[in-house]
């Protein structure tokens, strides 16, 4: 008895080792391992030449708070603080629609939303520079048919980056948005609507904090690749954009001030950070007030 | 009763409108493809002209022939070891398990761009060249973490009395999961390879970084053509990718539709 138990437990140690080990030597290898370089390369100094030197130094960090970087961190959290807002707005009806629309459509209207998800970004963000640009879509019908007389500035604009950044993230807004929606229970909306409340206030005490989870995934769903989303600034902001994710790409690729991206990195991480914790504290509170 | 009616039509205006405005700019796109003016941003007339223009460009060519490559292989090896670690996390405690779950997450919560530079410097720490092999590399770490969750989530509701009856009539390990496990979570591992399939053909960013000079996806060429400027041939390439992804994801959904009938 006891030596089947042993052979049956050394055969489960075995089967355990072939299916987890190759994934977990791959995730310690090419993801905490590099981060971990990552990490370092913060501390350490860029040499004359653009080579990295092992020399210990906080100045990469003490750089950051430079005011030239200082107003690149703020005016791309205030980008993509606009971007989340824009798509939380535009989001929330149009799930609430998805959600409360006939069951025969809804796999329909669904799949049209997972579809974008599938095609390439960089793609349909250069499908937005052929609509804006100034030999684009809308300048040449408008000035074909005499609208204008001068070719609008509309790429390479602030809009534009806002606009191509929207487009991108909207579907990461609107799925759990139409999952929450979808799973609230109708009968509290109707109870505050017995019970006197007009469609804005059942609105705005029932139904908006019972899919406050929802809104929470999305808005980090969308900020959050919103930082990092470097080719959408590139080509639709133009040369004059610096945003923080283009900011990290010039420095490893065009100012090769490794250590210096590296620092800029690790404060993109700090930030996905606080907002997962964030996250987590909202929707365990939420859990907590439902019960 | 009215009000009710008349809020619902604004409702389903609104989100007509959307929908118009997530895939016009795809469809002009597309349409613009076959837009004969070179320069001209109005309609010309049909050609096939630059999809044959691509056809004949050895960059264009090149680039499709590493696209097809890095994602036909780094999808095989994410497959197979995703699925390993789908269906021992799923069947088995062990210490670290909790570890291992959370470094899974790690690629798809941090942003692209950190998980691109994280390896451009671990592999140019390790002194390996930028190419083929780093790309693959990059793309099953990605990849492999969706296989992971895809594959997991069918298993949710996995009989495990199924692989005991089978081990009970003399199968050894190897056999059971083939003849047993294996078929039924064939659906979560079909969709989780093609899953790692399109990420692998789209992805952009971390590309990006650990290509190199030499080795271009079909992507990165697009990024290239795009910053030289709008050319047509680029909207043939561009709806070339998206005509790839669209079918890859139509097929993806098929097979889910058909396993979840039976």
């Amino acid at each position: 008895m006891k030596k089947t138990k042993k052979s049956k437990n050394k055969k489960q140690t075995a089967s355990i080792v072939t299916t987890i080990s190759p994934v977990l030597l791959w995730m310690i290898i090419l993801v905490a391992i590099p981060l971990v370089i990552v990490f370092i390369m913060g501390f350490l100094t860029r040499g004359i030449y653009g080579q990295v030197e092992y020399i210990f130094t906080f100045q990469n960090y003490a750089d950051l708070l430079k005011p030239m970087y200082v107003q690149i961190f703020v005016y791309s959290l205030w980008i993509s603080f606009i971007t989340t807002l824009i798509c939380l707005v535009l989001a929330y009806p149009f799930a609430y629609f998805i959600a409360n629309v006939k069951a025969k459509y809804k796999v329909l209207l669904f799949m049209l939303i997972i579809i974008p998800f599938w095609t390439n970004s960089l793609v349909r963000t250069y499908a937005w520079m052929i609509i804006l640009g100034t030999n684009g879509i809308i300048n040449s019908y408008l000035l074909q048919f005499g609208v204008i007389k001068e070719p609008l500035k509309l790429l390479y604009t602030n809009g534009a980056v806002i606009l191509g950044l929207v487009y991108t993230l909207f579907p990461f807004m609107v799925l759990p948005l139409y999952a929450s929606i979808e799973g609230l229970d109708k009968s509290y909306v109707e109870a505050a609507s017995d019970l006197g409340a007009s469609p804005l206030q059942a609105f705005l005490r029932v139904t908006l904090p019972l899919t406050m989870s929802g809104v929470a995934a999305g808005s980090v769903l969308v900020f959050i690749p919103s930082l990092g989303l470097f080719f959408i600034p590139d080509l639709l902001g133009g040369s004059k954009t610096m945003l923080i994710s283009n900011l990290i790409q010039n420095q490893f690729l065009t100012a090769r001030n490794w250590p210096f991206g590296s620092a800029v990195s690790i404060l993109l991480i700090i930030i996905t950070i606080i907002f997962i914790i964030l996250y987590f504290n909202k929707s365990k509170n939420k859990g907590l007030e439902v019960m | 009763m009215k009000k009710n009616k008349a809020s619902k039509t604004l409702f389903s205006t609104y989100s007509f409108l959307i929908y118009v405005i997530l895939y016009a700019p795809i469809i002009i796109l597309v349409i613009y493809s076959f837009n004969s003016s070179k320069l001209n941003a109005t309609w010309q007339g049909f050609t096939l002209n630059w999809y044959s223009v691509l056809a004949t460009d050895d960059n264009v060519l090149s680039a499709l022939k590493n696209s097809l490559l890095v994602a036909g292989i780094s999808t095989l090896i994410s497959t197979i070891v995703g699925t390993l670690a789908a269906v021992g996390m799923y069947r088995y405690k062990f210490k670290g398990k909790t570890v291992l779950d959370a470094l899974l997450y790690v690629p798809i919560v941090i942003p692209e761009i950190v998980m691109g530079i994280s390896l451009l410097v671990f592999f140019s720490q390790m002194q390996i060249s930028l190419g083929l092999v780093t790309l693959v590399l990059a793309h099953v770490t990605f990849s492999v973490s969706y296989v992971v969750i895809v594959v997991r989530a069918r298993m949710t509701g996995f009989d495990k009395s199924l692989e005991e009856a089978a081990m009970d009539l003399g199968a050894n390990q190897l056999q059971t999961f083939i003849k047993v496990t294996l078929p039924i979570i064939l659906p979560g591992v079909i969709a989780g390879a093609l899953m790692a399939l399109t990420l692998s053909l789209d992805d952009v960013i971390i590309s990006f970084f650990v290509s190199g000079a030499a080795c271009e996806t079909l992507p990165l060429k697009i990024y290239s053509m795009v910053r030289m400027g709008v050319t047509p041939e680029i909207n043939a390439l561009s709806t070339i990718m998206l005509l790839a992804t669209l079918s890859i994801a139509l097929v993806s959904e098929i097979i889910q539709l058909k396993f979840s009938k039976k």
